[in-house]
């Protein structure tokens, strides 16, 4: 997904001359060629996300088009309030793109995990969310939203899906049609998912734009009346927003995801995700216990 | 030096009319804000945000009466919107909104966010090839805030000659941080700095016009909390309070 992203960015300073990218001092290297493109409108800010972050709101009040890039916790959870105000409240246009999502930096500790992003971001009234499966997913999203004049936040993950899905543009997906429960499968946890549940009887909707959210597929593919979300972020991120869309309904929803606690354990992503049992057999074993209660 | 008794009345009323307002720090940036717009940004407030002019933020954005004022004083804002001031369906609240007032660049009232803003700005008018320039008010205690001193590298490192941050050193910040000399520490970060009195027209006019080729300019305003109103000049009992009806008859009498 990053080189994506620097494929995809190079374009749209090319194609925008009002578009204008900043660094928090990552991704550097991997965007020399928009540095030696565009000088005037690529900057390598620094290690400073507040400032970044209100200084890229001042360049959309001059009339730019700025995406900002760095880790996902410095600049989500550290500069929350810049995007709150700055952007959200003034109802300013920007990009946010970061690396780093929930475990993707295990090895290096707590102070750069960030799965509680997608759990703020919903707080800001108005801002988009996107959380793409495959690096192409990551390129139509942008492309269609990054002069929207809105917040768009981009989750970009190390852990892709084999394979892109085919949605309509922040639209849910059907994946698979069931009867005994229906999976909600987040961004790069399809894959995991469709393994999962090859042989079992259920619908997997996919879904990788968090907001705004499409309520209408979830509500037409709930027969069941059982949900189980499989998140990458912090479990039960999403529960509020679709229990607030079926709020009509008695629905038993379930999620699965990264547990709230801090996680002090280092090595690699995959031996977090089989702790948490956020692997095929993991979801598994939890898809056929709702479907048996 | 112009009188401007009659804006310090209107705050005084609109403060009081409201129950709401912080008096003594719009009164410290009141003969800045009259001579920014009086001078500096004529035309602004006729213009939409995307025509290129000079900008002006006002990131201490709890001092919000004297741009309202001053707003009023231009015909920009009528009297029956000023004294709406903080009132439940105002378009004036206790800080200024951009999308409910024109020509208010940034909804500011978090501090440390103005000036950081200003800086995007300022690099959007030069990549857009303007002429225009920014000023930034930011307040001595809004200096605490790390962003200030983020931006106060930023601005010469991109060498932003199109900006000029003014500090309103009305020594809000004495009661918590010492914050030393303000020229000092600018000029150290590589911006050229001034220290005016900011009360005198004469020194706030020139301070204004300074540029500064490859440089940003730091004006250190020195001014007085309360200025203008004798017994609310340096007063910390009034910093957010609104003078009752007896309170306001005893102020309006007691100018300098």
């Amino acid at each position: 997904m990053r080189k994506e992203f620097a494929a995809v960015m190079e374009r749209e300073l090319f194609q925008n001359p009002s578009s204008a990218l900043l660094l928090g001092d990552i991704g550097v290297f991997g965007h020399r060629e928009s540095f030696k493109k565009f000088p005037n409108r690529v900057f390598n800010i620094g290690i400073l996300e507040q400032s970044m972050v209100s200084l890229a709101a001042g360049m959309a009040i001059g009339g730019l088009t700025p995406t900002i890039h760095t880790i996902a916790p410095f600049l989500i959870e550290r500069a929350f309030e810049q995007i709150k105000i700055d952007f959200g409240y003034q109802s300013l246009g920007g990009n946010i793109v970061t690396v780093g999502a929930s475990l993707d930096y295990a090895a290096l500790g707590a102070t750069h995990h960030c799965p509680g992003d997608v759990g703020m971001m919903l707080n800001i009234p108005g801002a988009e969310i996107y959380v793409p499966g495959t690096a192409m997913e990551f390129s139509d999203q942008y492309d269609r939203s990054c002069r929207n004049e809105k917040i768009s936040y981009f989750r970009l993950s190390e852990k892709s899906n084999k394979q892109s899905v085919k949605t309509i543009f922040q639209n849910g997906s059907i994946v698979k049609e069931g009867k005994e429960l229906t999976v909600i499968a987040i961004g790069p946890m399809l894959d995991p998912v469709v393994e999962a549940s090859s042989d079992l009887d259920v619908t997997i909707l996919y879904y990788n734009c968090m907001w705004p959210f499409d309520s209408e597929l979830l509500r037409k593919n709930i027969d069941s009346r059982k949900i189980l979300i499989i998140e990458p972020f912090y479990e039960n991120t999403m529960a509020p927003v679709i229990q607030h869309f079926l709020s009509d309904r008695i629905v038993m929803t379930n999620s699965k995801g990264i547990p709230r606690k801090f996680i002090t354990k280092y090595g690699k992503t995959e031996e977090h995700y089989e702790e948490f049992g956020l692997t095929a057999h993991g979801i598994r074993n939890e898809i056929q216990r709702m479907i048996s209660a | 030096m112009t009188n401007l008794n009659n804006l310090r009345s209107s705050i005084l009323k609109a403060a009081s009319n409201s129950g709401e307002g912080h008096v003594p720090s719009a009164l410290s940036i009141l003969d800045i804000l009259y001579l920014i717009y009086n001078e500096f940004i004529p035309n602004k407030v006729f213009l939409s945000t995307n025509n290129v002019d000079n900008r002006f933020i006002l990131s201490k954005g709890h001092a919000s009466l004297a741009l309202y004022a001053v707003l009023n004083h231009h015909g920009k804002i009528s009297d029956e919107e000023f004294y709406s001031f903080a009132k439940f369906e105002s378009n004036l609240g206790g800080h200024p909104d951009r999308n409910k007032i024109s020509g208010v660049e940034s909804s500011t009232g978090s501090l440390g966010h103005g000036l950081p803003q200003g800086i995007g700005l300022a690099m959007a008018l030069r990549i857009k090839e303007s002429s225009g320039h920014v000023y930034v008010l930011i307040g001595d205690g809004e200096a605490n805030e790390g962003t200030i001193w983020e931006s106060a590298l930023l601005a010469p490192h991109h060498k932003l000659e199109n900006l000029t941050c003014i500090v309103d050193n009305n020594l809000s910040s004495e009661r918590a941080l010492d914050m030393g000399k303000f020229s000092e520490k600018f000029a150290a970060f590589g911006w050229k700095t001034i220290e005016i009195d900011g009360h005198d027209h004469g020194a706030i006019r020139d301070a204004l016009k300074m540029r500064e080729i490859g440089r940003p300019i730091a004006i250190i305003a020195n001014t007085i909390k309360g200025y203008g109103v004798l017994s609310m000049e340096s007063n910390p009992e009034w910093h957010h309070r609104s003078p009752n009806l007896d309170e306001l008859e005893f102020l309006l009498g007691d100018m300098r």
